[in-house]
């Protein structure tokens, strides 16, 4: 199993050890069954399952040796892929913002909503990139924050009938100050500590909504929450003056309320990637980058590491706690099932494939997860399963993420890319 | 001969580590506009002694004093680590280089002047919609980092990255990084070490430029070429004591420092009681 | 007073369990740095594996509880032991040395992969058995409340203190505990003094995912119903055992283990039985931040 490449001999055996491995680990849980009777378990054999599993395992085993055999030499195909995205990444940016805006003209209602989905996950992979990206703080609890946000919004909005506009920045500065109130104490530790605490804060917010009936409605959520309005126009076909169909003379159709949705989610997630962008070259962006690169550095040159770190904390809770405002009024209900840890993995995931403080390495993987789980809804059982997979090949095949390598944020030339080796993760 | 103000002022100062004493009763002085050199066998102290003045170990007991031109005076060892760069205006370099490699040269020198360029949080973020006066600030800086770069003979590589450098021009741009947040003394722990001797005599250079322009210099060294050649005054540390303390020609004749170095004499660890008195 | 009691007997039970899984974390923290995401789910699948091995064997007419735990536990922890090498050559391995966050991501997505396999393979519900060991004996009783230590949570004790043992020997009496202790003091080093750190690091997953597997065991006998998603709670409870105790301390972990068992039950005796989960981690991170390195883990001392 050396990285050289094997003789067909070689190969043959290597494969049938794996296949023999497959075996091992598959003869349990697939090749028998756990099936509940009336007088207790019962198992099922699922001889031809298992015999299918352990010949795919071997085959594929074969085939991925005789292709590392005879495949061309030189870089591999996904680094070369990586370069001509992190190059063309000029070309790219703007193409593939045209094509979001234009997204309504030409996509369906399930275009729309998946579009809606996907702009979800580019925001929150934005406002997370502040945190992991540009400061190098490790946060494993990012869904929080969004939920944070959406609760915020959908008891203010459902008690004291506010409108959305109104709520949004009011649903962020709450999430950001959740953001400070909790980093204050754990910032100070570092690396997987940090890791381990911001998750465990996620699952004590999820607990908590969970069993605060009283104020959350418990497990069964909030219903009913506000949509937004557009100018106070409301999306509905009750053919009032003031909905967005009647003031426009228009037919009504719910496609109305889904584009103008999809504009709001991406009028939010450009609006995280702008201000992300200009921080980066700012004193407070650059302060975060070399907190990232070495801490002790920074504290020597007279940077307040904690009130840094505390910024970077508090500006991705600000942007999880706007796109979760904007998950409720999408969904207008909210239970506390949808800020599981799952989520928090999932934006993270999404980060580090993007490639770790690239924007538009975020939007790529977004789409490609997001979007790429959605190709499989037909086959739910196995989605999860996938994605998964999915998740562990794309970091075996690119540790670095899709557009590794950072740009400069300021320069006296041109600026140049620097290579991704150079460009420390953190250790905070 | 007059001798020039007292810019740091350690006494009494003990640092121990669980069991260890790493330094121990350690008196001396640095003064304003000299380059004062801390030399010592390895492990005797000195970048103890450096990281309790830049506020990276809180001592044990002791005082160190830090007296500004206006007569404002910072007791280093109560204020916040990151204050002692911001408010004391005391800079230092690392034994290994602490580069923000993945960042460009220009850019490690726009993040030491951070300070400067952004007053409060509130003012950092005001500058995301071009308030706050940044602009101007940001000019300010980049012709500063612009003068420190051909200072040390990097505007060429401005734009490229830190970590790319090779060795000498990394030690060149720590001490220009240094140099950024206008420090009043300016702590350098080992800076000749891995320098060719072409690159030691331009790093002499340097830090007789660095004098000239105002800023005094602590200095930790083994090179004794350039300890000897540009050190106004050298503090010799063995096992945590002060073993002498004058010119680099008094130090130099000193026979305790002799015998510290060869490792002659009576038992090291247990150094007869002028020392201490010999501190004064 | 009896109560209390009651609750601590319960807590030890439980924290045992969680020692035993937060063992491998540790183990696998301390040589190579990385938080093993998936080493919840190797529990969560040894669990299983245990049960399955127990239905087969009564399907054999094996009847005696002894020799069907013992044959089932020896089954399910060969099985797991491979789970826990392919994870680390097929997910880890490949990243090693390369940057903090991919071996990460990568756990993640191990530990998505297992639960989900495990669910498309067996299914979503959750599976019981009856107790296979019963009865107790009452230690005290006091104003009508019988304080009982049952027969399984003595099981759970000796059979964790049994295991711990063993391991406690072979990390410090064997060539293969030298070897990791050598590895996770510098792997580098290590490797350049002659010792097959690929190997070491594998059986370190290997003796990991046993010791998970046994907790997998005892949960299943103790609880007597498992689902595929028991792997995540356990294993974020067992990961914060871990930190508390000091990671990289093998002691630490099972202290951490038993101070998370005696938090979750005492808060569920005393306060309210659905925020203990909230207790243990408010512990956690009131402990790190005023003991940065956890209780027993090695101070921290930055080098500059």
């Amino acid at each position: 199993m050396s990285g050289r490449p094997a003789g067909p001999a070689a190969a043959l055996r290597d494969a049938a050890l794996s296949a023999l491995v497959a075996l091992g680990l598959f003869a349990g849980l697939i090749g028998l069954h756990l099936v509940p009777t009336d007088n207790g378990l019962r198992l099922v054999g699922r001889p031809w399952a298992l015999a299918i599993v352990v010949l795919a395992v071997f085959v594929g085993r074969l085939l991925l040796l005789t292709w590392q055999r005879v495949r061309p030499s030189g870089a591999p195909a996904t680094r070369r892929l990586a370069e001509a995205v992190t190059h063309a990444g000029r070309y790219v940016a703007p193409v593939f913002l045209l094509a979001a805006v234009a997204l309504p003209l030409y996509g369906g209602r399930y275009m729309l909503d998946t579009g809606i989905l996907v702009l979800t996950y580019v925001m929150l992979g934005w406002g997370l990139t502040i945190v992991v990206g540009l400061a190098g703080l490790l946060d494993l609890g990012y869904v929080a924050f969004y939920a944070v946000g959406a609760y915020s919004y959908a008891l203010l909005a459902t008690n004291f009938h506010l409108g959305f506009w109104t709520l949004l920045p009011v649903s962020g500065i709450l999430a950001a100050l959740w953001g400070v109130m909790l980093g204050f104490p754990v910032l100070r530790l570092r690396g997987d500590y940090l890791a381990i605490v911001t998750l465990a804060f996620g699952e004590i917010i999820r607990v908590v909504l969970i069993n605060w009936t009283s104020l959350t409605g418990g497990s069964n959520g909030i219903t009913d929450i506000p949509r937004p309005t557009l100018f106070g126009l409301k999306f509905n076909g009750s053919g009032d003056p003031d909905t967005f169909a009647t003031f426009f003379h228009l037919p009504y159709s719910v496609t109305q309320r889904f584009v103008f949705l999809y504009y709001v989610i991406l009028a939010l997630a450009l609006l995280t990637n702008w201000v992300s962008l200009r921080l980066r070259r700012l004193p407070l962006g650059r302060a975060w980058e070399a907190l990232r690169e070495d801490e002790v550095a920074c504290r020597a040159l007279g940077i307040n590491v904690t009130i840094t770190k505390l910024t970077a904390f508090g500006m991705g809770a600000m942007f999880g706690g706007f796109a979760g405002a904007f998950f409720a009024t999408r969904q207008g209900f909210i239970s506390p099932e949808s800020f599981n840890f799952m989520e928090s993995a999932l934006v993270l995931s999404i980060v580090v494939l993007g490639g770790l403080g690239s924007q538009l390495g975020v939007a790529l993987a977004a789409v490609v997860m997001i979007g790429g789980s959605e190709l499989f809804r037909d086959f739910d059982e196995y989605r999860m399963l996938i994605f998964g997979l999915a998740l562990v090949v794309m970091m075996v095949l690119r540790p670095r993420g899709l557009v590794a390598g950072r740009t400069p944020s300021i320069a006296l030339g041109a600026r140049r890319e620097i290579a991704a080796e150079l460009v420390a993760q953190g250790r905070g | 001969m007059a001798a020039p103000a007292p810019l740091l002022e350690v006494t009494h100062l003990l640092m121990r580590f669980g069991g260890l004493t790493a330094v121990s009763d350690l008196d001396f002085v640095a003064r304003t506009g000299e380059i004062t050199a801390v030399i010592g066998p390895n492990g005797a102290g000195k970048t103890t002694v450096f990281n309790c003045i830049t506020g990276f170990y809180r001592p044990t007991s002791g005082a160190l004093a830090l007296m500004h031109a206006d007569g404002h005076r910072y007791a280093l060892e109560r204020l916040p680590g990151h204050q002692i760069a911001r408010r004391a205006k005391v800079a230092r370099t690392f034994q290994n280089i602490r580069l923000f490699a993945g960042m460009t040269v220009l850019e490690n020198l726009m993040v030491a002047q951070h300070n400067a360029l952004m007053p409060s949080v509130v003012n950092g973020l005001l500058a995301v919609f071009g308030l706050g006066g940044h602009r101007a600030a940001e000019r300010v800086a980049l012709d500063k980092a612009r003068g420190w770069l051909d200072t040390i003979g990097l505007l060429d590589r401005a734009d490229d990255p830190a970590g790319a450098l090779p060795y000498g021009a990394q030690r060149r741009l720590e001490i220009a990084r240094a140099m950024c947040i206008d420090p009043v003394l300016l702590c350098l722990d080992e800076p000749a070490a891995g320098l060719n001797p072409r690159e030691s005599e331009e790093l002499s250079e340097l830090l007789t430029r660095i004098r000239a322009g105002g800023c005094s210099i602590l200095l930790i060294e083994h090179d004794m070429g350039v300890v000897m050649r540009i050190s106004d005054h050298i503090v010799v540390l063995d096992h945590g004591k002060k073993i002498s303390d004058g010119t680099p020609a008094e130090v130099r004749a000193d026979p305790r420092v002799i015998a510290a170095y060869l490792g002659e004499g009576d038992e090291d660890e247990e150094p007869a009681p002028h020392d201490a008195s010999a501190a004064a | 007073m009896a109560y209390a009691l009651q609750q601590l007997i319960n807590g030890v039970t439980l924290g045992m369990i969680y020692g035993l899984i937060a063992v491998g974390y540790t183990m696998v923290y301390g040589i190579i740095g990385m938080i093993n995401f998936a080493h919840g789910d190797v529990f969560m699948v040894g669990a299983f594996l245990t049960l399955i091995g127990l239905v087969l064997l009564a399907g054999f007419g094996i009847t005696s509880v002894p020799i069907a735990l013992a044959l089932a536990f020896i089954a399910a922890a060969a099985l797991s032991a491979i789970y826990g090498w392919t994870i680390e050559r097929v997910a880890y391995r490949p990243l090693r040395g390369s940057f903090r966050l991919a071996p990460l991501i990568s756990a993640i997505g191990m530990s998505i992969v297992l639960q989900n396999f495990v669910q498309v393979s067996q299914g979503a519900r959750d599976y019981n058995i009856e107790p296979l060991i019963p009865g107790s004996i009452t230690v005290m009783t006091q104003g009508g409340f019988a304080v009982e230590l049952s027969w399984m949570q003595v099981l759970i004790t000796v059979v964790t203190l049994a295991l711990l043992a063993v391991f406690t020997w072979l990390v410090t009496r064997t060539p293969l505990g030298r070897a990791m202790r050598a590895c996770e003091q510098d792997l580098k080093m290590a490797s350049l003094l002659g010792i097959d750190t690929d190997r070491t690091i594998s059986l370190t997953f290997v003796i990991g995912a046993v010791l998970a597997t046994a907790a997998g065991m005892l949960f299943l006998l103790y609880y007597g119903s498992i689902n595929f998603y028991i792997g995540f709670t356990a294993g974020v409870k067992a990961f914060t055992a871990a930190v508390l105790g000091g990671i990289g301390s093998l002691p630490g972990a099972v202290l951490g283990g038993l101070a998370i068992g005696l938090i979750e039950s005492l808060w569920s005796g005393y306060a309210s039985v659905p925020y203990k989960n909230v207790a243990a981690f408010s512990v956690l991170a009131i402990v790190l931040i005023f003991m940065p390195s956890g209780l027993l883990g090695r101070a921290d001392i930055e080098k500059v």
